[in-house]
């Protein structure tokens, strides 16, 4: 009798536990076994396949985005775009991008000036990530079928040993490599139109070179990577955690947050954690390695406050327990988009 | 927001202070001691303390004989299934629906306004009663304000109909009172709770005054306390003296913002555009006095005078039966625990909630259910 229960809601799209479910549950559905022998496929719900080409991986990822505003503080969906996939690559340890494809669907009546506007953003972001963008597609529906513009970008890359989501062991440090929610917390105070002072701005980047530089300096103690999206650090951790099996301890002290972020999150009620970011990694690096990942990760202009925040253990394995210094929680993934609350 | 930083206000005001943190949550260990009983019971009754407490993970580090409940206090959770069924038929018919983002999730008998969403409703989520007047002068069509919350939001509901709302607006009242709400669950039969921790925000306009006749009735201790962690362990420290001293009286520990009489003001703008008004409270029972209801000279701005709403259509597939078999009052009152209700875990589920202790994140049956009881975080870190 549940009128949602047959809907698609906005959590399914989210990147908790409804979106995770209902890619199990309809889209893995005799799909599951397509990974190719030994590699990452489907059923790993990695940020990227992986596929063994003699003696190096290629790497597969694809990414649709949907953005409002399309222009948002510190970037816009064409960056958004190039960076979500070439992000997904480097992650998997697929740092040179290359190619690209980006397909384009358009509503009637969209702004070409716009339009012109997000190919120039598009094209800046693809020589900064040095990812050639080599075909693409381009479709228009009638007014009101879709909302103003949908990019879609794929990627492959190649490397010589695929990182996953799923490699955390007990005792391995958790890092990340720079401030956290900025992007989904920028994008809230321009949805919402919350007319909020100090500068919220998006973190969108590619950051294949700052990934590129950790797997230099950490080689094979880097055990598993993710970049934090929707949902955030939080739900990335949870993911990482549950398919590791292990437990995650995270302090709370520890985690970069812009101060502008952490009062615009103070003020709605909205846990930081849960804020979605673009231009950011979470990195799982044997305890040995874990200094000389982070100074390297430091010296890379998009890693100045790169962070140790937390270590795994064999403790509650799937759980995300939060120290707040106060004292300690267990961090709830997020379901659905983060709102403004009043209670 | 003005100062590039205002976390360095909080830092330098020092309520954030682990350290101070600590040295209360011993004192909190001496008194539970001393009192000698096992457990000793103190209820908040507002979603900010839970939050708070929540957040700063402050139930992992309290003494384990020391609980502290959360009562009827967060007016989202104790929205009733009516109220948002009232919204999502207006919606339905067309009426765009403006609403604070945690009301959006809020099951209604059938669907929530998100599931309303999801099915072509218009629903818009604002930050503040202003903001509805602003988006009702850029709308072409009828707007309703679905406006829940307490005193805080309701005297911000208050002031925009004060101001005169555009044509095109109207409000669906769903605010709540929270001292008859308190008084009902300290009348409860039986009661474990030996104190109150009172909402420093809701003081901020009725003062703490309001709460002398409430601690006087019952011959319990009432402290008013703000949000950050300190003001938090400050409240608990000083209301376990309370009981301890068997003195039920009232203090107030957030002087910084809550005078006695409180705002005047603001009191003068509540009871000009609201009345009391008996009404369902999720889970809990018909509160007297509990719910805020549009004036009748306040007709014209009342969504429900302005629009048939009919909700029948959706409450005939919902089961009253099962709303009244919930125990949700018994267990915020600390007589039952969730596994008592025998609707927990079947008919109840944090996908399809029954009362309010299931709907907040922070609720006792949604905490019981997800961890099977509140998780022991003593020895993880």
């Amino acid at each position: 009798m549940n009128g949602g229960e047959d809907r698609i809601g906005l959590k399914h799209g989210a990147g908790g536990r409804a979106m995770r479910a209902l890619i199990e549950e309809v889209c893995l559905r005799g799909l599951a076994g397509s990974a190719a022998a030994g590699g990452i496929g489907l059923a790993a719900m990695d940020d990227g396949a992986a596929i063994q080409v003699g003696d190096r991986w290629l790497v597969v990822t694809t990414d649709s985005h949907v953005v409002q505003p399309i222009f948002f503080p510190g970037g816009d969906i064409g960056r958004l775009a190039v960076s979500g996939t070439v992000n997904d690559l480097a992650v998997m340890g697929a740092t040179e991008v290359t190619a690209l494809t980006c397909s384009l669907i358009i509503e009637e009546g969209f702004s070409r000036t716009d339009l012109e506007r997000v190919y120039a953003s598009l094209r800046a972001a693809s020589e900064e990530a040095g990812a050639p963008i080599v075909t693409g597609d381009t479709k228009v529906m009638g007014r009101g079928e879709i909302d103003g513009l949908v990019l879609n970008t794929a990627g492959v890359a190649f490397c010589s040993r695929p990182v996953p989501d799923a490699g955390l062991a007990p005792g391995d440090a958790l890092i990340v490599t720079g401030t956290i929610g900025d992007h989904g917390m920028a994008i809230l105070a321009a949805r919402h139109a919350l007319s909020l002072d100090g500068d919220l701005s998006s973190d969108v980047a590619p950051i294949n070179g700052l990934v590129r530089a950790a797997l230099d300096a950490g080689g094979d103690g880097i055990t598993a990577m993710k970049d934090p999206t929707r949902g955030g650090l939080s739900s990335a951790l949870h993911e990482m955690a549950a398919k590791s099996r292990v437990g995650v301890i995270v302090e709370e002290a520890a985690v970069p947050v812009r101060p502008e972020v952490r009062a615009a999150a103070d003020l709605l009620g909205i846990d930081p954690l849960v804020m979605a970011c673009e231009g950011k990694a979470i990195l799982g690096v044997r305890p040995g390695a874990a200094e000389a990942v982070l100074t390297a990760l430091r010296a890379h202009p998009l890693g100045r406050v790169a962070a140790r925040i937390g270590r795994c253990t064999d403790r509650h394995p799937g759980a995300v327990v939060l120290d707040t210094g106060y004292g300690r929680r267990i961090l709830a993934e997020p379901e659905g988009e983060p709102l403004p609350r009043i209670c | 927001m003005t100062s590039p930083d205002p976390h360095a206000a909080f830092r330098e005001l020092k309520f954030r202070d682990p350290v101070r943190a600590r040295a209360m949550i011993e004192a909190l260990g001496r008194l539970t001691a001393a009192i000698g009983r096992s457990p000793v019971s103190l209820m908040h009754v507002c979603g900010s303390h839970e939050q708070a407490i929540a957040k700063y993970g402050l139930r992992a580090v309290l003494p384990s004989a020391l609980k502290v409940i959360m009562g009827p206090g967060c007016p989202v959770c104790v929205t009733d299934t009516r109220e948002v069924d009232e919204g999502v038929a207006l919606a339905r018919q067309g009426v765009h629906i403006a609403t604070y983002g945690d009301m959006l999730r809020v099951p209604g008998t059938v669907m929530s306004l998100a599931d309303a969403q999801a099915d072509g409703a218009k629903v818009h989520i604002v930050y503040s009663a202003g903001q509805a007047v602003e988006l009702a002068r850029r709308l072409d069509a009828p707007l309703v304000f679905f406006a829940t919350g307490f005193e805080t939001t309701a005297v911000a509901t208050a002031a925009i109909v004060l101001q005169g709302l555009p044509a095109n607006l109207s409000i669906l009242s769903a605010h709540k009172y929270i001292p008859p709400a308190m008084d009902l669950v300290a009348a409860t039969p039986g009661l474990a709770v030996e104190g109150f921790l009172a909402a420093g925000h809701a003081a901020t306009i009725t003062g703490w005054g309001v709460f002398e006749p409430f601690a006087a009735r019952h011959r319990l201790p009432v402290v008013v306390a703000g949000f950050e962690p300190l003001d938090i362990l400050a409240g608990l420290v000083k209301l376990l003296e309370l009981v301890r001293n068997g003195t039920p009286e009232v203090a107030n520990m957030y002087p910084r913002c809550v005078t006695r009489a409180g705002n005047l003001r603001a009191q003068e703008a509540l009871w000009e555009v609201f009345e009391p008004a008996t009404g369902r409270w999720r889970g809990i029972a018909d509160v007297a006095g509990g719910n805020l209801a549009l004036r009748e000279k306040y007709a014209g701005a009342d969504a429900r005078r302005r629009y048939v709403i009919d909700v029948e259509p959706l409450a005939r597939h919902g089961s009253r039966a099962l709303a009244e078999s919930c125990l949700c009052g018994s267990i915020m009152a600390g007589i039952k625990s969730p596994t008592d209700c025998p609707l927990f875990g079947a008919a109840c589920t944090p996908e399809h909630p029954v009362g309010a202790c299931m709907v907040s994140s922070e609720g006792t049956c949604k905490i019981w259910h997800q961890y099977g009881g509140y998780p022991d975080l003593g020895g993880v870190a």
